[in-house]
């Protein structure tokens, strides 16, 4: 995490001497090289261009002719987002945003602050049975979360839970559990020892310890994850169906988008604003916290 | 406050006491722990510091694993003991032999692409004027949900019936018709869906894999690079010498990443073509089976056969990443 942290950020700023790559794209005559990437940026992009294209077309025009139709005879309509939201489309997009929303804020903040308690007890204290357990919670990592929804389904059924948010808020902080504590208890045993010993020295406890040195330094990390955690929440489809799928009270915005597609595939003029409607707060916390998220990214699989 | 809220107001009332519950749990922790003192102490804050953790881990993660170990040995109803029954059927029934073959294709097909364009891309917009504006756009659709990602690429593959004054409205059939073919119905097709179902797949991964190669990339020592060029190694010597060898273990670990993400994706296939028309994978089949079909043992299997798949790969990543940290 160490290398890999500054190097996500560090490029864009310094103009640096050659690098392999950049030798070998010169040498490949700069032309054909810039084309190649141009070619292969427009094809990433095309397919989201037409269906936004699209969500601002009318109704009519969108299921006669394609999008690219759209630049001879420009019409630009907000219908489509008026019907997503409206009560006549039946669609009620605002509804399922605000689930979303209400679903992520906890699912992100419950294990953050759990994993990282955990995190400081891993890479601080001593106890028995230390480096067992963290090896235990460590391999979790690789549990397919399809292995626990249909007995975990069963619990919340069992207690009462089935239909409330309380059912997706423990899911998905359970879910998120081992990997936080992994990544922040990295991030943790990098900090100075010293600067633990000066302040136990100096008579602090584990719990100021951890408020006033840990966590001002944790930040970077916090963020990362959270990042992290909150687009995985709010993209989230399969916890969802499971455990939320009878009710449209706690449905988050892409069952919602999923159903529309599954019940209505061929309404597009539902489906191009509602997709550019979900997209809208990933993709804007993405650009916003892009620093960030590259550098969870890449402690999450380089280092990981 | 355990009710379903189903208004605004309410919903955003639950959640509020949710997360005062959440801080008054944390408190008593901390108002605990902050009590025991003395390094004799430390680890009793330890394990206190833990309890949330390994309780919400032992009941959502461990219990329901080992409880769907054990139902999949078990019929449809979950009644029966029929050992090894459910394995059985995975591996010889003719739709899932097709399941199978389909998680293969996306398994072998996805990392491999994704990695290599992301490999390219990253080259070819090493340190240009545009590299940041250039990389987020192969990295926005990580940012998108896989069933937006769904929805923008079904379009893409819409189909018209060929006929005189009907229009292509999806793009890829209307390329099809421009160089004088007629539309397919690409999404009913196989095998032909499949892949097309993994493109979007590769298409939200390579953004991935080009951003992690790219910080390998520009973590190659100068000294090695400028010792190349001044024995003046053409371009395709660099590549393969070089920038290669220097990031194989990255190359691999992102291999490895983006196969076990493609295991367990589900969303893409649901969303595209709900798993018919012989493009369901193993991921999406262990959904249908456990909550439409009623199959809850067939469902159980194919859960525990995911997460046999995955553990090799995660091994294999695991034992790459320590190699590559102890370089």
């Amino acid at each position: 995490m160490t290398t890999a942290a500054p190097l996500a950020t560090a490029p864009e700023l310094v103009p640096a001497k050659p690098s392999a790559a950049q030798i070998a794209k010169k040498k490949l005559s700069s032309p054909w090289a810039s084309l190649a990437a141009i070619v292969i940026a427009v094809l990433w992009t095309i397919p989201t261009f037409g269906l936004l294209v699209s969500s601002f077309r009318p109704e009519r025009a969108i299921k006669r002719t394609g999008w690219w139709t759209f630049f001879s005879d420009p019409t630009v309509t907000l219908d489509n987002y008026k019907a997503v939201f409206g009560q006549d489309g039946g669609v009620n997009l605002a509804d399922f945003f605000v689930n979303s929303l209400i679903i992520c804020i906890p699912s992100v903040l419950i294990p953050l602050a759990l994993a990282s308690l955990a995190a400081y007890a891993f890479a601080w204290i001593d106890f028995k049975g230390k480096n067992l357990l963290f090896l235990a919670i460590f391999a979790l990592q690789i549990v397919p979360l399809q292995v626990t929804l249909l007995p975990l389904l069963e619990i919340f059924v069992k207690i009462h839970l089935t239909g409330t948010f309380w059912t997706l808020w423990l899911a998905h902080s359970t879910f998120a559990l081992p990997l936080a504590i992994y990544l922040l208890h990295n991030f943790m045993r990098e900090i100075p020892a010293g600067l633990i010993e000066a302040a136990r020295v100096d008579g602090a406890g584990h719990v100021s310890i951890f408020f006033k040195v840990m966590l001002p330094l944790l930040t970077p990390a916090l963020a990362a994850f959270g990042i992290f955690q909150f687009l995985w929440v709010w993209n989230d489809l399969l916890v969802a169906l499971v455990f939320a799928g009878g009710g449209n009270d706690v449905a988050p915005i892409t069952l919602q988008l999923a159903n529309l597609s599954g019940t209505r595939g061929t309404a597009w003029q539902l489906l191009s604003s509602g997709a550019f409607v979900s997209i809208i707060v990933p993709v804007t916390v993405f650009l916003l916290l892009q620093r960030y998220f590259v550098r969870g990214l890449l402690a999450g699989s380089v280092k990981g | 406050m355990f009710h379903t809220a189903s208004t605004t107001p309410e919903k955003l009332l639950q959640m509020l006491a949710a997360l005062l519950l959440f801080a008054a749990v944390l408190g008593v922790i901390l108002f605990i722990a902050g009590r025991i003192g003395g390094r004799s102490g430390d680890k009793y804050v330890a394990y206190l510091y833990l309890l949330p953790v390994v309780l919400l881990l032992a009941v959502g993660l461990v219990y329901p694993g080992l409880r769907t170990i054990y139902e999949s040995f078990f019929d449809a109803a979950g009644k029966a003991f029929i050992g090894f029954d459910n394995y059985k059927t995975i591996f010889t029934d003719s739709d899932q032999l097709i399941v199978l073959r389909n998680t293969v294709f996306w398994v072998v097909f996805t990392p491999f692409v994704a990695t290599g364009v992301g490999l390219v891309y990253a080259i070819l917009v090493d340190k240009s004027r545009f590299e940041s504006v250039a990389k987020a756009l192969i990295f926005l659709p990580m940012a998108i949900s896989f069933v937006a990602a769904a929805v923008i690429w079904k379009f893409m593959y819409e189909y018209r019936p060929d006929q005189a004054n009907v229009k292509q409205i999806g793009l890829i059939n209307q390329i099809i018709v421009w160089l004088g073919g007629k539309p397919v119905q690409l999404l009913i097709e196989s095998p032909l869906n499949s892949f097309l179902l993994i493109a979007v797949m590769i298409w939200i991964q390579s953004g991935f894999a080009m951003t992690v190669l790219s910080a390998a990339i520009k973590a190659i020592p100068d000294d090695i690079i400028e010792a190349a060029r001044l024995d003046g190694v053409n371009a395709w010597s660099m590549f393969r010498k070089i920038t290669l060898p220097s990031v194989r273990p990255t190359v691999v670990v992102v291999l490895t990443t983006i196969g076990i993400g493609t295991l367990k994706v589900f969303d893409i296939v649901r969303t595209m073509t709900g798993g018919q028309f012989k493009t369901s994978v193993v991921a999406n089949e262990f959904y249908s089976q456990t909550f439409r079909a009623d199959n809850q043992g067939l469902g159980a299997a194919l859960a525990v056969l995911l997460f046999i798949l995955v553990i090799p790969i995660v091994v294999y990543n695991i034992r790459q990443v320590r190699q590559s940290e102890a370089r």
